[in-house]
């Protein structure tokens, strides 16, 4: 069990907001794990600290043994942490083809290789290839943000709340290109939906007030109904 | 028919001019969300150091490179000094890069003496064609063609090439253009460098085509890059070419048949387009 990313007693400020008051949890390398809590609770705001995006006030970030918070986002991104952010983030006047194009560090043959194995996985990309990201439906946008983070050599991806706002249907092929792309990469996932968290999820770590309240086995927290009921309101 | 046409070639000469200027403003401000009034100080060095070189060497073509490279390079001091400290806060930008328009008007004086410096069209552009009844001004016709050329190029570029597609991404979401591994402060700087170098172009080339460089000349055509800007759209290309050719026809015709109306033509122009269509004609780098 390699320990991939690491967060100690981490705080972020957003404005004057005091967001994070002392996130700490593990990622390991080859496992999905899952932040789970309630809406506000800080999830979002965890992934962006990672990503640098709001950068964190206080405490430590580790990726790969290296210190990470006083990094740029870009830094963060070419070190290995590709992030699939909430909005999805895609260009929408691009479009699918340049959307790809534009996450592609380096169109080397390794790439296209990765590419195409990404189309093969979305095979809706492929046929909305030509058209705008602004014009694809809510799961073909998804499917694109996570394409375009996992088209690099990723180490660790970044997940926010893939299915949210999508069908049943679509939320099922959303699993199971997680559960595909959990062969090649490490997943830190953000997800609201407890059957689904809980179905690809190896690890979890609850947050709540910014403040992690307890970290361990998915199966461990999937018996735990006083838990769950105290912190997802769930069970 | 022929003044009909005269008037054409003179708008839309003035319009490409304009648009030199309007396309590094549109794609700062879209990109890089910074209003740069210092956009015209850059006009006027490219101008002032442009015709002094041509003036030097006797080629006008040494006088264009040196108004490019005098663009970058001013372009690549303003972003780092000026810019970079005041990004997000349109007041401070305001204040400051207006500030250092009035600097680098200034700084002509110093450098280049405070009257104007009478410019020639060069050699192989002077004179004009006659088609029938119609007069064509060689240098004039150069004007458009550059401008046109120019626009296709950026066009190519912002369409076709990767920089070009990371340029229009980081317009929609610059925090996501960061997050897949891309330096947007180098690319803002980059935008910064090509929008200054194109607005120092655009100094090189008015002048010969009204006859003198003076200090002042930066303010007066920033002043229409901006209504350019407005009407075309903030962060559109083609909108700012439209736009440049509509203030460059309308100050044309408007000059000859109804002059009391000719200062006043661009101001109501914009005035219409923010009545019934505030976003501008176009909006955001989609080419």
């Amino acid at each position: 069990m390699t320990s991939l990313l690491k967060l100690e007693q981490v705080e972020t400020y957003i404005g004057q907001y005091h967001i994070l008051q002392g996130i700490s949890f593990e990622a390991i390398e080859g496992e999905v794990s899952v932040l789970l809590g309630r809406n506000g609770a800080g999830k979002t705001t965890t992934l962006k600290t990672i990503m640098g995006l709001t950068p964190a006030s206080k405490g430590n970030i580790t990726f790969l043994g290296k210190p990470i918070e006083k990094l740029a986002p870009y830094h963060i991104a070419n070190g290995g942490i590709g992030y699939v952010p909430e909005d999805q983030g895609i260009f929408g006047d691009l479009t699918v083809e340049e959307n790809m194009r534009v996450a592609m560090r380096k169109e080397t043959e390794e790439a296209m290789r990765k590419q195409d194995y990404v189309l093969e996985l979305f095979p809706d990309l492929k046929k909305f290839w030509k058209k705008h990201g602004g014009h694809l439906s809510g799961g073909q946008k998804q499917m694109l943000a996570m394409a375009r983070a996992f088209v690099n050599d990723s180490k660790l991806l970044l997940i926010d709340e893939p299915s949210k706002g999508l069908a049943p249907i679509i939320i099922e092929k959303v699993m199971e290109a997680i559960t595909e792309m959990k062969k090649h990469t490490s997943i830190l996932l953000v997800e609201q939906n407890f059957m689904m968290a809980s179905k690809i999820g190896d690890t979890f770590t609850l947050i709540d007030d910014g403040r992690t309240v307890q970290s361990g086995e998915m199966n461990a927290l999937i018996e735990d109904e006083q838990l769950k009921r105290k912190y997802l309101g769930i069970g | 028919m022929d003044l009909l046409v005269s008037l054409t070639i003179n708008g839309l000469a003035t319009g490409m001019l304009i648009f030199l200027l309007a396309a590094g403003l549109t794609l700062i401000f879209g990109l890089m969300d910074v209003l740069n009034f210092a956009h015209g100080g850059l006009f006027v060095w490219g101008a002032y150091t442009g015709v002094f070189s041509y003036a030097w060497s006797g080629s006008f073509l040494v006088g264009i490179v040196v108004a490019i490279v005098t663009g970058l390079v001013l372009g690549f001091i303003t972003e780092k000094i000026i810019i970079t400290p005041v990004y997000g806060n349109h007041v401070q930008q305001i204040l400051i890069t207006l500030g250092f328009m009035l600097v680098l008007q200034e700084m002509i004086k110093v450098v280049f003496g405070p009257n104007g410096v009478p410019v020639s069209v060069p050699g192989y552009f002077a004179g004009s064609w006659e088609i029938g009844d119609v007069i064509i001004i060689k240098y004039r016709v150069f004007i458009i063609v550059i401008g046109f050329t120019l626009f296709a190029i950026l066009q190519y570029i912002l369409k076709r090439t990767k920089i070009g597609l990371i340029v229009r991404a980081g317009v929609m979401n610059k925090e996501m253009v960061q997050a897949l591994g891309i330096n947007i402060k180098r690319v803002f700087l980059l935008v910064f460098m090509v929008g200054a170098a194109l607005a120092s172009l655009g100094g090189m080339l008015m002048a010969p085509y009204s006859g003198v460089v003076y200090a002042e000349m930066g303010m007066e055509y920033a002043i229409l890059g901006f209504i350019v800007v407005v009407i075309g759209g903030m962060g559109s290309f083609s909108g700012s070419l439209m736009a440049a050719i509509l203030v460059g026809l309308a100050g044309s015709y408007m000059a000859y048949y109804v002059p009391f109306l000719s200062l006043a033509v661009n101001m109501i122009l914009m005035a219409i387009v923010l009545i019934f269509r505030p976003q501008g004609l176009f909006s955001t780098v989609k080419g």
